[in-house]
C-alpha cells in the first residue's frame, strides 16, 4: 500500500486542493527565495546539526513524555501520556519553529524579522530567537489580544522586540497577520516573515510543519519506549494548527493511530461565536492559501471567537483541511466552558497549569478518554503552559 | 481588439497617457456610487477601476482598507457591484475593470461571476492575490473569458517573469511603483522612470503604473514614461474628505498635468 505521505508529493505547493500561493505579486520572489534557501538546508547537515544543538541546549529538548496517572483515574481512562511542550524554553512549542526560521533568515542575509502573534507565545518565541541571533524584531498584535495577554507583551519588549498594536478589523490574530503581511510586502528586501503556524502561502505551511515535526518524532519514540506500542489516538488543539501538525506528522503513516484535532468551539457552534474552522467553515482563500475558513455567504471573513487568543483565528492550516477531507484526521470542538474545566482538571490532578489553547485538548480528552480504556493509550500534545492565562482566567471567574 | 486595448491604442496616437482612476464601490455611500462613476468619466478618466470590497484587503494601505470596510458596512456585495456597473454602462463607453480579491469571487462562483460581469459590461478583471502561475485552473478560466485579465508586475519581479506575465497578460500590465501596499506617497522613487522603461521593453502589452501616485506633478512624471497612470488611494481620500465635487477637481488636475506633461 502506498503511504499517505507519498501521495502528497511533499515538494508540491499544495495539499490536494489546499495551500498554494495567493499573494500579491511583490512577494513571489521572496517566496521563491525562501523555498530555495529552505531546500538547501534540508540537505545541509551543518544546518540540521546547529538546530539540533539549539533544541537540546537552549530549548531543553527532547521534551519529556509524562504519564498522567491521576488524570487517568479522574477520567476513568487507560494510559494517558502528555507530550510536555509546555516545558520548552519560552513555555510552548512555538520556539521549535522560530529558531529554525531565524537560522533560515540569517542564511538569507535578512536582518529584520516580522511576526504576528495571538496569545503572544509566538511573539515571545520570535523575540527570543531574535535576541539570540541579534536580529531586529517587529511583532504585530491585535489590541484585544494585547489586553488579554499583557504579560507576554511585556516579555516581548523585555527581549528587545517592538510590539505594534493592530486596531483594524477584529483586533485579533487575523488582523495582526494582515498587518504582518503588509509590512513584509513593504520591506521584503530586508525582512523575513516568521509566520507562527502552518498557515500562509507555500512554502510556510511545509516549513513550519517540518520544524514542528520534532514533537511527533520524539513522542513516537518515547511512547514506544514507555509502553511498547503506539497510542490508540493522538490529540492536539488546532488554531492555525502547528502543534497538531507537528505531532500528527510522525504518526501519519501509522494507519491504526487516530489523529484528533480539537478546535475552539467558543460559546458553542450554534452561537456563531467560535473558531471551529474545520468543523463549521468552508473552503476559501485567506492569508495566501486555500483552506477551510469562517466566512459569510458573500465570501467576507467572519470574526472568530475563543477564550483562547491563540485559537482565535478564522482560518486553519491547509494541510489540516487536506487531512480532514481525506479522512486521515478528525476534527472536533470544545466550548470555552469545557476548556476552562480542562484547565482546572489538569492543574488540580497533575499540578500542571496548561495554556488555554492546550486546555482544549484536555477538555476533549475528558469527554472521550474512557472510551479508549480497552483500546489503548492516548497521547496528548500539551502545547504550552498557562502562566500567561492565569490573570485572565481569574478575572473571568470573578465576574 | 478589446475595449481596453483600443483605449490604449487611441491614446497612443494622441500622444497622451491613459488615466485610470480607482474607487471602492459603495464608499462613501452606496447611493452615490453611480454619480461617482459618472464624475470619474467626465473629469477625464479613460478607464475606471471599480473595487469590490473584501474584509481582509492585505495588499491595501489604510485608505482603501477604510473604504472597503465602509463599503461592507453599507451592505455592498458582488451582486450590488454588478448592478451598479450595469447601470453605469447603460450610458457610458468607458471601459471598467473590476478590482478585488479572490475569495468573494470564489464564493459567488467564478463561472457565474465571469458571465455576470460581462453581461454588466465589464472590460477587465484584476485580482491582487492571484499572481501568475498561482492557480492555473482559475487563471485559465479568466483568460478564456470575455473580459481582459489584468496582471500585476512588481519591482521584485525579474525580467524573465515580466515577459512571461506579459505573454499571458491581457489589456495592459499594471506596474506597482514600489514594494508595499496601496497608499498615497509624497515622493516617487528616483529609479522609477528607469524601471518603467525596463518593464515596457520586456512587455508586449502597454504598461500602466500605480501605487502611491497622489499629485498632478507625480502623475505628469509617470505619464511621460508610462502608457497609463493609475490613481487610487489619493482619489478615495479626496472623495472622503471633499466629496464628489472635490474628487472631480482633483482628477481634472491630474488629467491636465498628464496631458500637458508638467
Amino acid at each position: 500500500m502506498k503511504k499517505d505521505s507519498d501521495l502528497l508529493g511533499q515538494e508540491d505547493q499544495r495539499f490536494g486542493p489546499f495551500g498554494g500561493r495567493y499573494v500579491p505579486e511583490t512577494l513571489i520572489s521572496a517566496l521563491d527565495e525562501l523555498e530555495s534557501a529552505y531546500k538547501e538546508t534540508r540537505n545541509d547537515s551543518g544546518f540540521q546539526e546547529q538546530l539540533n544543538i539549539l533544541y537540546r541546549d537552549y530549548v531543553g529538548r527532547p521534551s519529556p513524555l509524562y504519564r498522567a496517572e491521576r488524570l487517568e483515574e479522574c477520567f476513568g481512562a487507560g494510559p494517558i501520556y502528555l507530550k510536555r511542550e509546555d516545558l520548552n524554553h519560552t513555555g510552548a512549542h512555538k520556539i521549535n519553529n522560530t529558531l529554525g526560521q531565524a537560522l533560515l533568515a540569517r542564511r538569507m542575509g535578512k536582518g529584520r524579522i516580522i511576526a504576528e502573534t495571538g496569545a503572544g507565545q509566538h511573539g515571545v518565541a520570535t523575540a527570543t530567537a531574535c535576541a539570540l541571533f541579534n536580529l531586529d524584531c517587529v511583532v504585530y498584535m491585535g489590541e484585544l489580544d494585547i489586553e488579554r495577554q499583557a504579560l507576554n507583551v511585556y516579555r516581548m519588549k523585555l527581549l528587545g522586540a517592538e510590539v505594534i498594536p493592530v486596531n483594524s478589523g477584529t483586533k485579533t490574530l487575523k488582523d495582526a497577520t494582515n498587518e504582518a503581511i503588509r509590512d513584509w510586502v513593504t520591506n521584503v528586501d530586508t525582512s523575513h516573515y516568521i509566520i507562527g503556524s502552518v498557515v500562509g502561502p507555500d512554502p510556510f505551511p511545509r516549513i513550519v510543519r517540518d520544524f514542528q515535526t520534532i514533537i511527533g518524532m520524539e513522542a513516537r519514540k518515547q511512547i514506544l519506549e514507555a509502553s511498547g506500542r503506539l497510542p490508540a489516538a493522538v490529540l492536539a488543539c488546532v488554531g492555525g494548527g502547528s502543534n497538531a501538525m507537528g505531532i500528527f506528522q510522525a504518526f501519519r503513516d501509522d494507519v491504526g493511530v487516530e489523529l484528533i484535532g480539537i478546535e475552539a468551539g467558543g460559546e458553542g457552534i450554534s452561537s456563531g461565536k467560535h473558531s471551529a474552522t474545520l468543523t463549521a467553515g468552508r473552503p476559501g482563500v485567506l492569508h495566501g492559501s486555500m483552506s477551510y475558513l469562517l466566512q459569510d455567504d458573500d465570501g467576507q471573513i467572519s470574526p472568530a471567537h475563543s477564550i483562547s487568543a491563540g485559537l482565535d483565528y478564522p482560518g486553519v492550516g491547509p494541510e489540516h483541511s487536506y487531512l480532514k477531507d481525506s479522512g486521515r484526521a478528525q476534527y472536533v470542538s470544545v466550548t470555552n466552558e469545557e476548556a476552562l474545566k480542562g484547565f482546572h482538571d489538569l492543574a488540580q490532578h497533575e499540578g500542571i497549569i496548561p495554556a488555554l489553547e492546550s486546555a482544549h485538548a484536555i477538555a476533549h480528552l475528558a469527554k472521550v478518554a474512557s472510551e479508549y480504556k480497552e483500546v489503548g493509550s492516548l497521547l496528548v500534545c500539551l502545547s504550552g503552559r498557562g502562566d500567561k492565562d492565569v490573570t485572565q482566567v481569574s478575572r473571568l471567574e470573578r465576574e | 481588439m478589446t475595449a481596453i486595448s483600443e483605449c490604449f491604442a487611441r491614446k497612443k496616437i494622441e500622444g497622451r497617457s491613459v488615466l485610470i482612476p480607482y474607487v471602492t464601490c459603495g464608499a462613501p455611500s452606496l447611493e452615490e456610487s453611480l454619480d461617482i462613476l459618472g464624475v470619474l468619466e467626465t473629469a477625464g478618466g479613460d478607464i475606471i477601476e471599480l473595487g469590490i470590497p473584501f474584509s481582509d484587503p492585505l495588499a491595501d494601505g489604510p485608505t482603501i482598507q477604510k473604504s472597503s470596510q465602509l463599503a461592507l458596512e453599507n451592505g455592498v456585495t458582488v451582486e450590488k457591484v454588478v448592478r451598479i456597473l450595469s447601470d453605469f454602462k447603460a450610458d457610458s463607453e468607458v471601459p471598467v475593470i473590476l478590482f478585488s480579491y479572490l475569495n468573494p469571487i470564489l464564493q459567488y462562483g467564478l463561472e457565474n461571476f465571469l458571465v455576470a460581469i460581462k453581461e454588466a459590461g465589464a472590460a477587465g478583471l484584476l485580482l491582487t492575490d492571484v499572481p501568475e502561475g498561482s492557480d492555473p485552473s482559475i487563471e485559465n478560466r479568466i483568460l478564456d473569458s470575455d473580459v481582459d485579465f489584468i496582471r500585476l508586475v512588481a519591482p521584485t519581479t525579474d525580467c524573465g517573469r515580466i515577459s512571461q506575465i506579459s505573454e499571458n497578460g491581457q489589456g495592459f500590465l499594471y506596474y506597482i511603483s514600489r514594494t508595499g501596499v496601496t497608499g498615497a506617497r509624497e515622493l516617487l522613487r528616483e529609479e522609477l522612470g528607469k524601471e518603467i522603461e525596463t518593464v515596457q521593453k520586456a512587455s508586449r502589452i502597454p504598461v500602466a503604473v500605480g501605487f502611491g501616485i497622489s499629485t498632478p506633478e507625480q502623475a505628469a512624471v509617470v505619464g511621460k514614461v508610462a502608457d497609463g497612470v493609475v490613481v487610487g488611494s489619493a482619489l478615495v481620500q479626496t472623495l472622503n474628505e471633499e466629496g464628489i465635487k472635490g474628487a472631480s477637481v482633483f482628477l481634472k488636475a491630474l488629467r491636465a498635468a498628464i496631458d500637458s506633461g508638467v
